[in-house]
């Protein structure tokens, strides 16, 4: 299996002497119309997304972050894309800051979110043809490494020229998962990338993080809901739950400081709370905007 | 290469990316758009038709024909400006592209530029086809057309639709429900103080101060006189074409910065708003 080169200029943009990913105290807040105002009164309460998160990721490795809806894991993702601004703290991805230096971190980061996003009567081969040019790759370029990189995401050939709109998710994901791939990030930031894939998918998706671990400069922060996921990909879990990072370690180590045998009960020794159990309204408030 | 080099080159394949994007969606739509043409000609042909209702000489009528049409199919290619750059957020909302397009390393210069230059391309074709359609339709002869002149200076103000038309693209990001109807409000609004199917001279004296700072105005009586008069580019027509051009550019660039920067804070940069 040939391996993704990170280009020279990028290799060149990535500080080895600093984490890939650093979070200090980071916190975003959204504000919402306080339903308990009257009709017509604009009066807003705050909505805390992240609540002073701090963690850092090391260079090749791959993190799960786990959460329910409305957990602040997709803000968490947005904030490290450059697509939001935080409200305190501070996040750099090798090195530099997502707010002052964002477009050399764009240069760096890429995404595959649960939502595949593409334009829908455009093929795989001209979505990713587009979205390549944003990362300076021409033509003479795409035209060999998007063969290549379905190919090797096991999307098939001869639906390279087909509408997305006429693809499963699953074969949606691949061209996500390729999407991603294509532009060489070193920094992979994977937002619940199997949810709602049917079991196989699921298992070719997973099959093809791994892949990446082994044959690509990159490190990975896997943000899900899946339990099994995690423990499956990656090198350490953390538990963000409303907005809280309640800790990010092995899974070993997780598991003997709750004294117990898996990471259902890790989360409910944690919260108090099922994994399964219904959230609240500002969860689902959270989960809108975050 | 050099790393400013490198770095021009990386943009100006984005902007080629925007521009490849949306042939590829013109190939897909492409019945929708003769559709929309075909509507484009009916509409136009409602305000030309007024021409032959009142009661002047045949070369007047003409003449007024040949006005009215000028107008009419700069409204359009206006239109078209005008909504590429307004839907550029919401286009990709829809398809809910918009994080992966914001979270690329591209300026908003070339993004935005990119989708003007598009704009610009599609909308000349189009009002071409829209011109003679009518001209053929109605019977106007315009034996003195000077056809380049006016291509040219609907081409230069275009940098400055563009300009203006970077301004608008921001509303969407802003208001993701209203925000692209506010774009067609600015549009009319453009028109109205430009003397799209009248004189300047014709409105209130606020409005044509107002009139010299659109550059639709200038876009209009430049191409009029060379449709109906066969005048070549006019100076006084282009310089204020320009400045308005190198002054809404920045100004739009900024704006749409601003808005940007409301949405990221705001959590609005995303498809569901």
């Amino acid at each position: 299996m040939s391996t993704l080169a990170v280009p020279n200029s990028l290799s060149t943009s990535v500080r080895r002497d600093v984490p890939a990913v650093d979070v200090e105290h980071l916190t975003k807040v959204f504000r919402r119309r306080d339903k308990n105002a009257g009709k017509l009164s604009r009066r807003r309460r705050s909505m805390p997304a992240l609540k002073d998160v701090t963690f850092t990721i090391a260079r090749g490795e791959c993190v799960a972050i786990l959460g329910q809806n409305g957990s602040g894991k997709s803000t968490l993702v947005r904030l490290l894309s450059t697509l939001l601004i935080d409200d305190g703290g501070s996040a750099r991805v090798f090195g530099y800051d997502v707010v002052d230096d964002a477009k050399m971190i764009r240069r760096l980061v890429n995404r595959v979110s649960v939502e595949a996003s593409f334009f829908k009567k455009m093929s795989a081969d001209e979505n990713l043809s587009y979205a390549a040019r944003f990362y300076g790759m021409p033509p003479s370029v795409t035209r060999t490494a998007i063969p290549k990189i379905l190919e090797k995401v096991g999307f098939p050939p001869d639906r390279r020229s087909e509408s997305m709109q006429n693809l499963s998710r699953g074969m949606q994901q691949k061209v996500a998962l390729a999407r991603a791939l294509l532009t060489s990030p070193v920094l992979l930031l994977l937002d619940e990338p199997t949810t709602g894939l049917d079991p196989r998918s699921k298992l070719e998706v997973q099959d093809f993080i791994r892949d990446v671990r082994a044959t690509h400069d990159a490190t990975i922060l896997l943000c899900t809901h899946d339990m099994a996921e995690a423990e499956a990909l990656a090198d350490r879990i953390g538990l963000l739950d409303r907005g809280e990072l309640l800790f990010l370690e092995p899974v070993a180590d997780v598991k003997r400081r709750y004294g117990v045998e898996t990471l259902e009960e890790a989360f409910f020794a944690a919260t108090g709370r099922s994994f399964e159990e219904e959230h609240d309204e500002d969860d689902e408030y959270r989960e809108v905007y975050g | 290469m050099t790393a400013i080099g490198a770095t021009m080159r990386s943009e100006l394949i984005g902007l080629g990316g925007i521009v490849e994007r949306n042939v590829y969606l013109t190939k897909r739509y492409f019945l929708w758009d003769v559709a929309f043409m075909i509507w484009t000609i009916a509409n136009t042909l409602t305000i030309v038709f007024i021409a032959r209702s009142v009661r002047l000489t045949v070369a007047a009528e003409n003449t007024l024909a040949a006005k009215l049409l000028v107008g009419a199919v700069i409204w359009a290619f206006l239109g078209i400006i005008f909504e590429f750059m307004t839907e550029t957020v919401a286009w990709e909302r829809w398809e809910g592209t918009i994080e992966y397009t914001f979270m690329a390393p591209i300026s908003r210069l070339m993004h935005l530029g990119g989708q003007g230059a598009y704009a610009v391309l599609y909308g000349l074709i189009r009002a071409t086809i829209l011109f003679f359609a009518v001209v053929l339709f109605i019977g106007i002869h315009i034996p003195h057309a000077n056809f380049g002149a006016a291509f040219a200076l609907l081409a230069i103000a275009s940098l400055s639709f563009i300009g203006i038309g970077m301004m608008t693209s921001v509303l969407p990001l802003v208001s993701p429900e209203k925000g692209a109807q506010l774009g067609f409000v600015a549009q009319g609004l453009m028109l109205v103080v430009s003397g799209v199917y009248y004189p300047v001279s014709v409105m209130p004296h606020w409005m044509q101060l107002i009139s010299k700072v659109s550059p639709a105005t200038y876009a209009i009586r430049g191409d009029r006189a060379s449709i109906v008069n066969g005048t070549g580019l006019v100076w006084a027509d282009v310089w204020p074409l320009l400045i308005i051009a190198v002054a809404a550019t920045p100004i739009g660039l900024a704006i749409f910065h601003r808005g940007e920067q409301y949405a990221k804070k705001h959590g609005k940069l995303k498809r569901s708003g």
